[in-house]
């Protein structure tokens, strides 16, 4: 019997290492920690003030982002459009035909964590770079041909496209994009602007599932009773088979 | 009259149980299908996933009625009605994670179930139409989860059912006819999901619950296997009982209720840590709404799916129809059906039979894994291939059976099972 799975799991590590796959530009690690509410107070804000007036979070109320991250309610009414109540749901300034303002409308956040990944609303934010060919001057390492503008420019500066070479298939050279570098600094440095953006990706994280934080802390004494029941069942079962010869 | 009354069974005990039990067989059945039921007293690590599949199977029916409360079945809300699940209704967030990842596990552990089956040829003579009702489950099992993930209404659901539905537009003749049937609309719409929903919550699992029952019934009937393959209905004592079994109660529901926090244990690290299972359990494109312009990137069903997805993928379309690959899928849990006579060993359970018997089912184990991996990727590089040879080997394992199973060498059986665990 041993050989048998010896031989299975031989073949699956065989099998599994020709997964690796060949990718884009990869992700930067966010490094977010939906644990750390000032992180989560500090990309709300940010959120609000850069991002809500485009994009909705129409799943999250302002209510409970407020009681979640600790917003206290006097603050809370600096965050909302002025004709929201706490209850609403948090929308966007945009009217339903903003279509023809971006060539598309600018889509709901709420999930956005949960559909891409929060290392990707990371790296997104940190992807912009100049391209005179796009209608707002800067293209997306992440998201090629984005139709939105760099709203952060003025924080983060603008950034310039590198490209490396690459062997296609038939061997020949080809420049192909990888990465961007800061051409006009902005009014962070970079440092600080990447934590400005992990906010926001930590913040985003929180909106695409607001008791994630909750669900966690709770599974520790979930998976602590658990433990406990464990030992009792497995006591009970050899208690009731001392019999069983 | 009075003296009809008088005659009511005296046997049957007085109080509130003697009076149930005159007029319906509680303690009787309790007798015979728990506390007298006597199971082999040799069940190893395998013979505890038959009970968490019963497990599974109430955690799917009280979670999904919670969940029933909340959604709305049409095109225009199902979305927005699971989000309002996650985070509006309470707990709504914990129903929705026991429910889709209790889909996942329950495939994982009736795989497992199949697995001991064929481990210890719990199919073999008289066990044939357990095995058949157990294929009938794990059908109706793989129509269920598949509808059910179509109701959340993201983009996955709504690509993966275009891809599954449009497997029928390639039978011939009626294809076209039998999808908008299917359908009820020209596409995927508010037609299908509802009526995805009536089977899913209504008609689906009563016939799984039937089938449960019989399921269970013919187990009662034959008698379990064991480890060892052998009757132990053979050798009885004094009572008529048989010595190498113990009551089903207390002995296995406390054993069972051991497994039990086991499992619970990996369930709710699962739910708590980690539910979407890096997008195995709940995949990624899902939280995007149904978009019918925007097709996911790569159009990938469900893990438990992949395995047969792959073989689809493996068969090349020819005489200008992809139906073959249709039929290979459909073939690969048709041929299921037929295990109990295929296998021509003259014994059951592994630890009896030869080397090219093993040998087999470790191909047959890996092979499938391995189609798993397959239809998880992108049908481009190594997979293709690799899906193609596990294909072979997959039909292999049972179409060969019959002349592996006879040609196997085997080794003596015992009279009386070998210990217990």
């Amino acid at each position: 019997m041993l050989r048998i799975w010896v031989l299975i799991t031989a073949a699956l590590i065989c099998a599994g290492s020709a997964v690796a796959e060949e990718g884009e530009i990869a992700l930067f690690e966010s490094g977010t920690d939906i644990n750390n509410t000032e992180s989560l107070q500090r990309g709300a804000r940010n959120f609000m003030n850069y991002c809500s007036g485009c994009h909705s979070l129409k799943f999250l109320r302002y209510n409970r982002m407020a009681a979640d991250l600790k917003i206290p309610e006097a603050e809370l009414a600096a965050l909302m459009f002025t004709s929201d109540k706490p209850f609403d749901a948090i929308n966007s300034a945009m009217p339903p035909d903003a279509e023809g303002w971006f060539g598309r409308q600018p889509p709901d956040l709420s999930l956005i964590a949960r559909a891409r990944g929060v290392d990707y609303v990371y790296s997104f934010l940190k992807g912009f770079y100049v391209d005179k060919t796009r209608p707002w001057g800067v293209n997306n390492l992440f998201l090629p041909a984005a139709a939105m503008p760099h709203v952060l420019q003025e924080r983060q500066g603008l950034q310039k496209p590198v490209y490396k070479n690459k062997l296609d298939e038939h061997g020949s050279a080809r420049m192909v994009l990888d990465g961007a570098q800061l051409m006009t600094p902005g009014a962070l440095k970079p440092e600080e602007y990447d934590q400005f953006v992990r906010d926001i990706a930590n913040f985003l994280d929180y909106a695409g599932e607001p008791v994630k934080s909750k669900r966690q802390s709770m599974g520790v004494f979930v998976t602590l009773f658990l433990l406990v029941f464990f030992v009792f069942a497995y006591l009970l079962k050899k208690e009731y088979w001392k019999d069983v010869h | 009259m009075a003296a009809a009354q008088e005659q009511a069974d005296t046997t049957k005990g007085g109080g509130l149980i003697g009076w149930i039990d005159q007029r319906f067989p509680m303690t009787a059945l309790w007798k015979s299908q728990v506390a007298e039921y006597y199971a082999p007293k040799n069940f190893n690590f395998w013979y505890y996933f038959g009970s968490l599949a019963l497990l599974i199977l109430v955690n799917q029916l009280v979670t999904g009625i919670f969940l029933t409360m909340n959604y709305r079945p049409s095109s225009a809300e199902a979305f927005a009605s699971v989000e309002y699940i996650m985070r509006d209704v309470d707990w709504g967030w914990l129903i929705r994670y026991l429910h889709s990842t209790g889909a996942s596990a329950f495939f994982i552990v009736v795989y497992l179930h199949m697995f001991r089956a064929l481990l210890y040829g719990s199919h073999r003579k008289p066990r044939e139409l357990l095995w058949i009702f157990g294929c009938l489950i794990f059908v109706l099992l793989m129509a269920e989860a598949f509808m059910g993930y179509v109701l959340p209404w993201g983009n996955m659901s709504y690509w993966g059912a275009q891809v599954i539905v449009s497997l029928f537009s390639s039978v011939p003749v009626i294809g076209q006819g039998l999808v908008e049937w299917i359908r009820g609309d020209y596409y995927i719409a508010d037609a299908t999901l509802n009526r995805f929903f009536a089977f899913h919550v209504a008609a689906l699992p009563l016939a799984l619950v039937f089938l449960v029952i019989a399921h269970l019934m013919a187990l009662h009937e034959v008698g379990s296997n064991n480890p060892d393959g052998i009757e132990i209905k053979k050798y009885k004592d004094a009572d008529g009982h048989p010595l190498d079994g113990i009551p089903f109660h207390p002995y296995y529901t406390v054993k069972d209720l051991f497994g039990v926090a086991g499992f619970l244990l990996l369930f709710c690290g699962v739910i708590f840590f980690a539910p979407t299972f890096g997008g195995l359990f709940l995949e990624s494109p899902n939280f995007e709404p149904a978009n019918v312009l925007q097709t996911p990137p790569h159009i990938a069903p469900v893990w438990y799916f992949t395995p047969y997805y792959a073989m689809l993928r493996a068969v090349p379309s020819f005489a200008g129809t992809q139906f073959w690959g249709v039929l290979v899928m459909g073939a690969s849990i048709i041929v299921l059906f037929f295990v109990p006579w295929l296998d021509r060993s003259p014994v059951r359970s592994i630890r009896y039979r030869g080397p090219i018997y093993k040998i087999m089912l470790a191909i047959f184990v890996v092979s499938f894994i391995t189609l798993g991996i397959c239809g998880l990727k992108p049908p481009s590089g190594i997979y293709p291939l690799l899906a193609k040879v596990c294909t072979v080997l997959y039909f292999a394992f049972f179409l060969l059976m019959p002349w592996y199973t006879k040609l196997d060498s085997v080794k003596p059986v015992p009279e009386r099972v070998t210990g217990h665990a």
